[in-house]
């Protein structure tokens, strides 16, 4: 009897106190199949009530020792056969909680029999343990061992027995308790102990310590151990006191697993974490809801009528083909953006241009072409600002002073092109995501391109952020977006050969622009060509946007003329001849529509890649085209049909 | 990604524009199964895509019981074609492409030697790389260099590059596993996901591999640790700083990290789920230039 109360049940006790004795008595009985508790109560009522129900069955069993002695050992073997089904075989004490609300408790058993059968929770109460109350812990054994263990151990309360006997019978006990059973041993164990004499620790104790040291075993897969998992569950549910706390037990078990891995907090919780969801989910909400606008038939026979936007979808469908795409919800938000882009803004052509990825956030390009006369704004800021500069310069060349003059003439810069042709043939707009707002990126100066070619920086995905870099970048991130768009455009736009033709020849073209053609347009007579044949030779696809030449245009610009002009007006201030401007060469690149089997390799590597989509279906697969130099362009065909022939550039750089 | 959720992840990492295509997956699916069962793992990952110049890898790996053991990683050719004067119908390689073959696991003298090696990759596992190198050879009293060219085959090249990137840059959410006192790293079944809060810092995301920092931290540092949990390097000490690029998409229902080392690799979460995963899908190329880029 001394050792039941160990320190850590004294804690335990201490902790948890009367209140939770009925509570465990609750769980306990209910594993115990002979168990009879008078009171059936729900686990709120016995809390309720307190300690006082407690307070009679302890007390009781001390008075009615020997009495239920017959009682119990009477029905032996055969009886406890019947009850056993009903309560036992349970794995969980969850279960068991329910159960014992269940099972209908049998009065023949009289109370004092439950608290000798109460599990290792009765460790605990303080009287409990002075009667030795035996424990039926076994909730894994099987339903004969369970019973033939309480059994046992009631005859333990009343027997004296021998010292050396306890000792045995512990030992077999705890094998017992430690493995399977069979109810051989344990009507072995009875036989024996039927004769027993009183010893210093009973076997009652012996084996309440033993399915103590049982539920104390640690799992191996977790380290965790039922006994305090239990244990801390049952603080749990105590401090909380839930409503219809046996119903969410097994939720309360996985909080309280759970509630390790997470590190004590405070209490306060934050609100705003869901805000960010709804908040996207509103703007794309308004994607959708575009199209509900009044006097929506006529309306939609416009949109019929003239429709610039490209099938996204469908294009889409190839490219998943290709293995390449960005999932089927987010092509079609793309698509309904794209859609408030033209009804916005008037555009004669659109298309999904791609999605360049960024450290923050992500671009989502479109390119367009504006109707006739749209788009004059920004032309004329740009010649302001070169005309001031001009002007500085001649200031300077006006004081007297008598420092040296440099004969460093600043290279001119070159004009951009005029928009609608070379690299600013189209407009493109960029947002981050689909539903936000579209912004327009500015056109692109061949200096900005010509940097962009020496430099390699990743995107933020905020359009202002400055690019820091040698050799330093003029502009922002919106200008370095737009010259890689230039860039990329020009060396992996492709299409299959005659897909595009040029247009008729109107006139010779001017000296300068020398017998480039710039313009193309659909090929009516196209027939298509083989998949195969696509695939098998790079010579059937031709670039159909310019080519950038070094000089950062794609049509030759030559500065000598110009510069031609100021020197003429500076020979009549100085008196220092000028050396003769340096004959430039003119740069030609590839025109227009060449194979890309012209392309030059990369390190030895063929520019681009091609591949069947599938193989397995020869039929229907389309060609996949993968260039090399800027991963993530991609091209399909189909071969068969003009019409499907696309690109995009979905851009990691 | 785990190949049981494999359609699911796929989706939710479709963001970064590289996928696969319906064919793969299809087969992927069935041919991940029967590995599952033919070498017995716990787990299979579907590792990703390696893109080739003729044809693609693609790379499984199998988990034991063990988490952190050393994963087998197993490999398949996709179909390419050949270039050069045959049909384009010919496969070169296994016909059936379900096939997947095992790699042999990657040494320190592997790394070594294919670290010279640059440019894509070819696609044929026999494709043998030439390296000229100067090696000192010693005759008799003079020493001289000499050109040597070393041969190296595609599949070292393959197995050491898959190795790189899993010791670089394979992630794992905290909390997902957890470490046993007797040492076994198990699957964490009650791993909910990751707060909002939490899923938004770099510091609640592991390497999936031995920690290598770890001993070096602080004792003070090592007091706000959980044993069971914090037992790997988290990426927020990565270098550079600022190799990781963490985005969320779909409002805040997704967090995806993108490496900027290896491009291509990208790692999704869906914060309070259990979805989690990675995939590479690129070249196979480190970005040596990220210091410049950023």
């Amino acid at each position: 009897m001394e050792d039941l109360t160990s320190p850590k049940q004294d804690k335990k006790n201490q902790e948890l106190g009367e209140a939770r004795r009925p509570w465990e008595e609750i769980a306990a009985s209910s594993q115990d199949p002979k168990s009879g508790l008078s009171e059936p109560l729900e686990p709120e009522q016995w809390l309720e009530t307190g300690p006082q129900p407690r307070s009679g069955p302890p007390q009781s069993p001390q008075s009615r020792a020997s009495p239920p002695l017959d009682d119990v050992t009477g029905p032996g073997a055969p009886s406890p056969p019947s009850p056993a089904p009903e309560a036992s075989f349970i794995p969980s004490t969850l279960a068991l909680a329910r159960q014992q609300l269940a099972a209908p408790w049998q009065s023949d058993r009289t109370t004092d029999v439950n608290p000798k059968a109460e599990t290792p929770h009765s460790h605990r109460l303080e009287q409990s343990s002075d009667q030795g109350k035996s424990t039926a812990p076994q909730t894994c054994q099987s339903e004969g061992d369970i019973f033939q263990q309480s059994q046992q151990t009631e005859r333990h309360l009343y027997g004296p027995e021998d010292v050396s006997n306890n000792n045995s019978k512990q030992k077999e006990l705890r094998f017992n308790i430690f493995q399977e059973e069979d109810s051989n041993s344990n009507y072995e164990l009875d036989h024996t102990e039927s004769g027993v004499s009183e010893g210093a620790p009973s076997p009652l104790e012996i084996a309440i310590q033993s399915a103590k040291a049982y539920l104390l075993k640690t799992s191996s897969k977790s380290g965790l151990n039922l006994y305090d998992h239990l244990s801390d569950m049952l603080t749990k549910v105590l401090d909380e006191r839930p409503e219809n706390a046996v119903d969410i037990i097994e939720s309360i078990s996985q909080d309280v697993k759970m509630a390790h891995f997470r590190k004590k907090l405070d209490t306060l919780q934050n609100e705003n974490e869901m805000l960010p969801i709804y908040e996207t989910a509103e703007k794309q909400k308004a994607l959708f809801l575009q199209g509900n606008l009044e006097g929506v038939d006529q309306e939609l026979e416009d949109e019929i009528a003239e429709n610039s936007l490209p099938n996204v979808m469908e294009s889409a469908f190839y490219f998943e083909q290709a293995g390449v795409g960005l999932g089927t919800d987010e092509t079609y938000r793309i698509f309904l953006a794209l859609k408030q882009l033209t009804d916005t803004h008037p555009i004669q052509r659109c298309r999904f241009w791609g999605k360049i990825l960024g450290l923050e956030m992500n671009y989502i390009v479109a390119e367009v072409e504006f109707r006739e006369g749209e788009d004059e704004e920004d032309v004329e800021d740009e010649d302001v600002t070169e005309e001031r500069d001009d002007g500085d310069s001649d200031a300077e060349e006006n004081d007297e002073d008598e420092l040296p003059r440099t004969f460093y003439k600043t290279p001119q810069v070159i004009p951009k092109e005029e928009n609608r042709t070379g690299a600013n043939k189209y407009v493109y707009f960029v947002c981050n995501e689909p539903g936000g707002t579209w912004v327009k990126l500015p056109p692109v100066t061949p200096a900005q391109i010509v940097t962009a070619r020496k430099i390699k920086k990743f995107f933020t995905g905020r359009l202002e952020t400055p690019i820091v870099s040698y050799p330093p970048f003029p502009g922002n991130e919106s200008n370095y977006l737009r010259a890689q768009i230039a860039r990329i455009s020009a060396g992996t736009h492709v299409s299959p050969l005659g897909f595009y033709q040029f247009g008729e020849e109107e006139g010779e073209e001017e000296e300068e622009v020398e017998g480039r053609r710039d313009s193309f347009e659909e090929n009516p007579d196209f027939e298509g060509i083989q998949v195969i044949d696509l695939v098998e030779s790079l010579s059937n696809w031709v670039h159909h946007v310019q080519h950038i030449l070094p000089q950062g245009r794609c049509n030759w610009f030559n500065p000598i003329q110009k510069s031609e002009e100021e020197e003429e007006e500076e020979d009549e201030e100085k008196e220092e001849e000028k050396e003769e401007p340096e004959y430039m060469e003119q740069e030609v690149g590839p025109p227009l529509l060449t194979p890309i089997s012209e392309d030059l390799e990369i390190q030895n590597m063929p520019p681009w890649t091609t591949r069947l989509s599938s193989t397995l279906i020869p039929q229907y697969a389309i060609a996949i085209l993968r260039s090399n130099l800027w991963p993530g362009a991609y091209a399909f065909s189909n071969g068969k049909d003009s019409a499907l022939t696309g690109w995009a550039s979905s851009m990691e750089q | 990604m785990d190949a049981e959720s494999l359609l699911l992840s796929l989706e939710l990492a479709s963001g970064s524009g590289q996928g696969l295509s319906p064919d793969r997956r299809a087969s992927l699916l069935t041919s991940l199964t029967l590995v599952k069962r033919d070498y017995r793992y716990d787990r299979v990952l579907f590792w990703g895509r390696i893109l080739g110049l003729v044809a693609d890898y693609y790379i499984a790996q199998g988990l034991s019981e063990d988490q952190l053991a050393p994963r087998k990683t197993l490999y398949r050719r996709g179909r390419g074609r050949k270039l050069g004067n045959q049909d384009p119908g010919d496969v070169v390689g296994s016909l059936n492409c379900m096939e997947w073959s095992l790699l042999p696991p990657a040494t320190e003298e592997m790394v070594v030697q294919t670290s010279v090696l640059k440019g894509r990759f070819m696609g044929d596992p026999s494709h043998e790389y030439e390296h000229t190198e100067l090696q000192k050879m010693s005759e008799g009293e003079k020493v001289f260099e000499e050109e040597v060219v070393v041969q190296i085959k595609e599949e070292t090249r393959l197995v050491s590059v898959i190795d790189q990137i899993d010791k670089a840059v394979a992630v794992i959410p905290r909390g997902a596993l957890f470490k046993t006192p007797f040492g076994p790293i198990h699957v964490n079944r009650t791993f909910e996901g990751l707060s909002l809060s939490e899923a938004k810092k770099l510091s609640s995301y592991f390497h999936f591999k031995e920690p290598v920092e770890l001993k070096n931290k602080t004792l003070l540092e090592k007091a706000d640790l959980d044993p069971s949990l914090d037992f790997m390097d988290p990426l927020e000490h990565d270098i550079p700083k600022g190799s990781w690029s963490i985005q969320m998409e779909r409002g805040n229902a997704l967090v995806v990290l993108r490496s900027l080392l290896w491009p291509g690799l990208t790692f999704f979460h869906a914060p309070r789920t259990k979805n989690y995963g990675y995939i590479y899908v690129g070249t196979g190329e480190k970005n040596i230039d990220l210091p410049f880029m950023l």
